[in-house]
């Protein structure tokens, strides 16, 4: 536990009656100023995880530290942290200027005071000259900026957003991953944000932690867990994958598909049964003799900037190809990939596990 | 075409209503312009005003007043934490079962409960403070009279409450307020429509009601209802109950716009 650390977990379970558990003896750590995404299915846990953090729910057996301090038992309304509900939860019976000053009053600051804070903060979300409006005037996408001007002008040290972004439609949505990116650099605030679309998390994450069935499966910045899932669930819930078995002959050397190939995994039993994963962008398509896997063309779709072309090896596996080029279903094509875009991964490994042989076996190949 | 077709429907209504709602008030307005030997008279509005009537209007708005605060200070815990039960359907029924009962014979179960040998006495008895004549006071009078009106007043409050998105007190809590603070400033706001309706409900009946002043208060208190009971079967004069009535109308259309919902947006 370092200075930076705002927010720790430490073994945290949440348990309903005799229900499996929400969530199963979490541990992590959040740090200052750090955009947090919390990804995952939905049931995973995730929101569950939020409302721990902001208090409107206690943990069944574990720690929650705020600044190094255990929170277990202060409630909601005495935390320094504040939440970007997924319906905005706006109050109704009061227009747009009186929902910010909401926590103003409550903290019975004086007027002019007030009135200047929810000035800055509804300049800050872009929405000047709306102070007077009702909220039923207000359309998906401001009365979302109202929701964060309300949480921003508290000054908390943490913002959490429960899916703030579902309920807009596609364009609104990518703008808005801008802005809250935007924003939360410039009020260097900590935000811990909310999702199953694996898109944002990617987009707009520091530091991304994976969930399922209560468990955080693998945590790290949007590129480690692309490019490293550590098992199959990570690789298939972020971004599209091939996922095919083999066997791991000796360290840099894997077999699939009937074949051997070169590739820069290590650390593992000789002959060890492993998965492994090569996205559907690094498959390159060429000649039937030029290519390492010869596939069969079953279907193609195009969609935009790519083809998205589903082939079939003599295996019986299934290769998805993402290309700029088109194939022509029902011939026979080429695939060929560089070592790198191979990624292996053991049955079964914990994330510290993963970490710690990774990092023996890259040592190892810097004395070679 | 279409909208022939629309009224036509529409007729069975009008005539109901012609006849049950408009033809009443017409009469009555009518009625109060004769006097006692049906001749053509403005007398019974100028009686309306001498004390005698001014204080019976006032003794009836004090106690339908009276009724109605002590409903809604009994019905919105009960309302709240009714929201709060898992079975909370099935606890309304409970709580609206009561209503279900001839006014009449829970009004003569009051008076064999309050009764100077009923059991509220018997109790009085064993805890040691002795026998009181509890029937036919104001306290026995507006305790029966909460006990009837209870479940019209909890029903619009529920449902109000029902509907309150729990996330905005969820917000409230996480922007500081405090639960007294959040009752005070999004919960009570918020279901006030309902709170609205269910004073409505109860006090314009309660401006009106006659049977229990009898049986319950004893004739002690005499509201408007008592007089026009009395005007029409006992002393004849149709013409001055049928003014008290139109007083009545008027006082009863005040309250409903004054206590009118205004249209504002609900999420």
């Amino acid at each position: 536990m370092t200075d930076h650390t705002i927010i720790r977990f430490e073994q945290v379970t949440k348990q309903y009656d005799n229900d499996p558990p929400v969530l199963n003896d979490v541990s992590f750590e959040i740090e200052r100023g750090k955009f947090y995404t919390l990804l995952g299915p939905s049931g995973c846990g995730k929101t569950t995880i939020l409302r721990l953090i902001a208090g409107f729910i206690e943990p069944s057996n574990g720690k929650i530290f705020i600044n190094g301090k255990i929170v277990n038992d202060v409630p909601a309304n005495k935390r320094q942290v504040n939440t970007v509900f997924q319906d905005y939860a706006l109050f109704p019976h009061l227009n747009v200027y009186e929902n910010v000053a909401f926590g103003l009053r409550i903290k019975k600051l004086k007027n002019n005071e007030i009135d200047r804070k929810v000035k800055e903060a509804l300049r800050f979300v872009n929405l000047e000259g709306y102070e007077k409006r009702e909220i039923k005037e207000m359309s998906g996408g401001q009365r979302q900026r109202v929701a964060i001007a309300r949480a921003i002008v508290n000054e908390p040290e943490v913002i959490l957003l429960d899916e703030p972004l579902s309920a807009l439609d596609l364009k609104l949505r990518t703008e808005m991953q801008y802005e809250l990116r935007e924003l939360q650099r410039r009020l260097g605030i900590t935000f811990i944000f909310v999702t199953h679309d694996q898109e944002e998390a990617l987009a707009m994450s520091d530091e991304i932690f994976v969930l399922n069935n209560g468990n955080i499966e693998q945590s790290g910045t949007p590129t480690d867990i692309y490019d490293e899932p550590i098992n199959r669930f990570v690789a298939d819930f972020i971004g599209e994958s091939n996922i095919v078995p083999g066997v791991m002959l000796k360290d840099f050397s894997v077999q699939f598909a009937g074949k051997t190939f070169e590739c820069v995994d290590g650390g593992f039993d000789p002959n060890e049964a492993v998965e492994i994963v090569i996205r559907p962008e690094d498959l390159e398509i060429t000649m039937p003799e030029n290519g390492k896997l010869r596939v069969h063309v079953d279907s193609q779709l195009f969609r935009g900037v790519h083809y998205e072309i589903s082939c079939n090896d003599q295996d019986g596996n299934e290769w998805l190809v993402h290309s700029t080029r088109k194939a022509i279903v029902g011939e026979e094509i080429g695939l060929t990939f560089d070592p790198e875009a191979i990624h292996v991964m053991r049955h079964g490994e914990t994330e510290e596990e993963f970490d710690k042989r990774l990092e023996a076996y890259e040592e190892g190949s810097y004395e070679k | 075409m279409k909208s022939k077709s629309r009224n036509f429907y529409l007729i069975p209504y009008v005539i109901w209503i012609a006849l049950f709602v408009v033809m009443p008030i017409l009469l009555v307005l009518y009625y109060s312009f004769f006097d006692i030997d049906g001749q053509f008279t403005l007398d019974n509005y100028k009686k309306f005003f001498t004390p005698v009537y001014l204080k019976m209007t006032f003794s009836s708005f004090w106690y339908a007043f009276l009724i109605t605060l002590f409903t809604l200070l009994v019905a919105y815990p009960i309302a709240y934490l009714l929201t709060k039960t898992k079975h909370k359907q099935l606890l309304l029924l409970l709580i609206i079962l009561p209503s279900w009962i001839n006014l009449l014979l829970k009004a003569y179960a009051f008076i064999g409960i309050f009764g100077t040998y009923g059991a509220a006495n018997s109790f009085l008895e064993v805890i040691g403070i002795g026998t009181k004549q509890i029937l036919f006071t104001d306290f026995s009078f507006i305790f029966v009279s909460v006990y009837i009106f209870l479940p019209f007043m909890i029903l619009p409050i529920f449902n109000a409450l029902d509907e309150l998105n729990p996330s905005l007190v969820d917000a409230s809590n996480d922007l500081g307020a405090s639960k007294w603070t959040t009752f005070l400033r999004v919960i009570f706001p918020l279901t006030i429509d309902g709170v609205k309706s269910g004073c409505q409900i109860v006090f314009i009946p309660a401006l009106s009601l006659f049977m229990l002043t009898r049986l319950i208060a004893g004739n002690r208190v005499i509201t408007l209802g008592t007089a026009i009971e009395q005007h029409f079967l006992v002393t004849q004069d149709w013409g001055m109950g049928a003014t008290i009535a139109v007083f009545l109308i008027i006082a009863m259309v005040l309250i409903m716009i004054l206590t009118g919902k205004r249209k504002r947006g609900i999420l």
